[in-house]
């Protein structure tokens, strides 16, 4: 994986404290590692020049707050300027119209069809009565799937097969919402490249048609330097004004959308998700500034979380924590719903602030592997009441797992502590422990 | 001078159908590629070859930094092709003044060959796993390696493993038709492992030549899906040694430098065989697939310039290169 800009200015940096100033060459060096790590996460390279060059303004002659290195302190900056440069503008969806039109388009694959149903699902919420208009006449089957979509979210979609031209379904499709009484239409039309003049011309007819409240340019996450083409393409044909960030559920920095942003000035007003239709969120700019930054991924580590842990079983574990009957059974659940989530090391790596040190130590699976077979060597009566494990137990146990003895008796300590640990959490005011030395949450996660 | 029906290796002593599209049809091979990658590579190629290009000129080289950037290609990718062009000029290869873009596309070509491969189909029949993430193309691909295929007197079953995306059968079933290929699918959210198990069998029991078996789009990221991937993967395996024979990661042109940790991950799933690349008739530059050659060696067998059945081609790297860089052909 790619460093996350905080090591790497860390290293560029060291630990210089000097004069409690940034110094020009402090600067030079971070600046360098700030253009590499927002290239890497596909921020367009004319955007990150200019962008770099308002960082480096500033950055020169900042302050060091006492509590960060200069290394923490141009992340700092480097953050508020994204965070500022994203979340301008006006983010909220214009729902107002009788009715108020949606226009979604895109280039192909980039999720505008899912992205129509989860609008739908999520302005019903807000109360109204929306309608989905069926416009993509060309990929193989788009209708059914709009269909489909439009089941799912409880919204009707007005669709007039493949046979008919797009503007003309657009028109009666805003007739017979109007005749229904549907206040907000959804209309989803084919993916196109800017490069097609036949499509984009189709485009800027059936925004003449409709005349949309609201135009939204859907761009996939994963997108690299090309966005800023696409867009200023889009942006040329039918002026669009928001953008839908899509398949935020994967890994991809999002750089684009930085782009997208700062080239045209058009705000990000949705982003989404993952493929259930309410998976669909309000756009976050410090979010999207901390994964572009790739400072620690706390929040995937928490989806990946609820991915694997079974909410029954977590319920099951709270009671038996506050009766304090967590048993060795429970250690071995929890353990393997972690190792569920993937390898340590990489579960680690989601943590913002667990340093180079813990990234680039081996983390040995194997440990786990004879915790699993130890605890399965035990009957489960030993399994509920460790207490019943005595000496004789202690030696049939290691001869079942192949482990040494005083590995038995490691284990069984570790579940004593972790015992007495739940008992202060339930017995407490339900307030974390400090956190020791050295592991303290990073500046910029602190409250 | 790459032949659409190079596309396939294994073919054995079969003739191409007659049918089989020429060449010449909508311009050849190169003129579609040029035409699809000069829009594309405007850009590109015009800060090229505006530069005069001189080695000891530090702002030429900057520019071509930028360019290469400008294309997705990474920044590991451009430093090697700098690094290669640097050399060249160390050995003399490349004097003041001396046109740059001819050097770039060798040097691009180079870096890209170990990566040049097809796809073979010897096996009877030949297993082909399709797999990528959200909205790359894969069920398109299918649809057009399925016409593909048919062109050279292969029969075809196309298995719909997508279960998840609302229609992909449909979509699928669509482009099945259009290619005569058998159709394999099951209920919405049906077990897509089995659907891939069912597609093997039916091309057993009817003798077809090759299964293609297009599944859902899956995030990376997403362990639970890549596990499900995995499963597809064995099943097939299970039910024929040696299966899948081939197994395609489909990247779309547009992708940034995400496509390299797709290439890793989906690797881990099931190791690859190929990538196909589509969606390079855009104005997107399709660099990443030179990030990926280079940091993964994973070789780039097909990619995609355009809606039609034609528009699916062979992957050459030195005319890849070359209309990367909007040169004609050599």
């Amino acid at each position: 994986m790619l460093d996350s800009l905080s090591d790497r200015l860390g290293s560029a940096l060291g630990d210089l404290r000097s004069s409690g100033r940034l110094s020009e060459d402090d600067i030079n060096a971070a600046m360098r590692e700030i253009r590499l790590a927002l290239l890497e996460a596909d921020v367009n390279f004319d955007v990150v020049k200019s962008f770099v060059a308002t960082v480096k303004e500033r950055a020169l002659g900042a302050e060091v707050s006492e509590s960060l290195t200069p290394g923490q302190e141009v992340v700092k900056i480097v953050h508020d300027e994204l965070t500022k440069l994203m979340g301008e503008g006006n983010t909220k969806l214009e729902l107002n119209g009788s009715p108020a039109v949606i226009l979604v388009c895109g280039l192909q694959g980039s999720g505008k069809t899912t992205t129509c149903g989860k609008l739908a699902k999520l302005i019903e919420k807000q109360g109204k009565r929306p309608a989905l208009i069926a416009c993509d006449v060309y990929r193989p089957a788009a209708i059914a799937q709009l269909v489909t979509v439009g089941a799912q979210a409880g919204v009707p979609v007005y669709e007039h097969g493949t046979e008919m031209n797009p503007v003309e379904i657009a028109r009666r499709g805003i007739q017979q919402a109007k005749e229904e009484g549907r206040d907000v239409v959804i209309v989803d039309t084919a993916g196109r490249l800017t490069v097609d003049k036949d499509l984009m011309d189709e485009l800027v007819r059936i925004r003449n048609e409709v005349k949309p409240t609201d135009t939204l340019l859907v761009l996939d996450a994963m997108t690299g330097q090309d966005a800023v083409n696409t867009a200023q393409n889009f942006q040329a044909a039918i002026d669009f004004s928001g953008l839908i960030l899509t398949k935020l559920d994967g890994d991809a920095r999002g750089g684009a959308a930085l782009s997208v942003r700062a080239i045209t000035g058009v705000p990000i007003k949705v982003i989404t998700t993952g493929e259930k239709l309410d998976q669909i969120e309000e756009f976050h700019p410090d979010r999207l500034a901390s994964r572009i930054l790739g400072m620690g991924d706390v929040l995937s580590l928490i989806e990946r979380a609820e991915q694997f842990v079974d909410k029954d079983k977590a319920e099951e574990l709270e009671r038996k924590m506050r009766k304090n009957e967590f048993g060795l059974d429970d250690m071995l659940d929890q353990l393997r719903s972690i190792r569920k989530m993937g390898s340590l090391t990489s579960v680690l790596g989601m943590l913002p602030g667990v340093g180079k040190q813990l990234k680039n130590a081996k983390v040995d699976e194997g440990q786990l592997d004879r915790v699993e077979a130890i605890i399965l060597s035990m009957t489960p009566a030993e399994r509920s009441n460790p207490k019943l494990i005595n000496g004789s137990r202690r030696v049939r146990i290691a001869a079942g797992s192949g482990v040494s003895v005083t590995e038995v008796n490691a284990l069984l300590k570790q579940y004593e502590q972790m015992k007495k640990m739940m008992k202060t959490f339930a017995g407490g005011k339900g307030k974390m422990p400090k956190l020791p030395k050295g592991m303290e949450l990073p500046p910029e996660l602190q409250g | 001078m790459a032949d659409p029906h190079q596309m396939f290796s294994g073919l054995g002593d079969v003739t191409v159908a007659e049918e089989a599209p020429q060449d010449e049809q909508g311009g050849g091979f190169f003129r579609r590629l040029v035409d699809g990658l000069s829009k594309s590579s405007k850009a590109l190629s015009g800060q090229i070859q505006s530069i005069a290009f001189d080695p000891e000129d530090e702002a030429a080289w900057e520019q071509l930094e930028e360019a290469l950037l400008l294309a997705d290609c990474g920044v590991p990718a451009t430093v090697e092709i700098i690094g290669r062009l640097e050399r060249r000029v160390a050995a003399g290869g490349l004097t003041p003044g001396a046109d740059l873009a001819p050097a770039l596309a060798e040097e691009i070509a180079d870096l890209l060959a170990g990566a040049e491969a097809r796809i073979d189909v010897s096996h009877q029949p030949t297993v082909i796993l399709m797999v990528g993430v959200n909205g790359t193309g894969k069920t398109t691909t299918v649809g057009k390696l399925a016409e593909h295929l048919r062109r050279v007197d292969k029969s075809v079953v196309v298995a719909a493993a997508d279960t998840f995306r609302a229609a992909a059968d449909e979509q699928l079933q669509a482009w099945a038709d259009r290619a005569e290929a058998d159709f394999v699918g099951s209920a919405h959210g049906g077990d897509p492992a089995a659907v891939a198990y069912d597609g093997i069998e039916a091309a057993v029991a009817r003798g077809r030549d090759v299964v293609l078996v297009d599944t859902a789009g899956r995030l990376q990221n997403q362990v639970g899906l890549m596990d499900e991937l995995a499963k597809i993967r064995r099943v097939i395996n299970g039910r024929m040694e040696g299966a899948p024979h081939e197994t395609l990661l489909v990247i779309d042109a547009t992708t940034g430098q995400n496509g390299l940790q797709q290439a890793r991950v989906f690797s881990e799933a099931t190791p690859l065989t190929g990538i196909v690349l589509t969606k390079l008739d855009g104005t997107a530059k399709g660099g990443i697939a030179l990030a990926i050659a280079f940091e993964l060696g994973v070789p780039i067998k097909l990619i995609g310039v355009g809606e039609s059945l034609d528009d699916l081609r062979p992957f050459d790297a030195g005319s890849f290169a070359r209309a990367l860089l909007g040169l004609g052909t050599a």
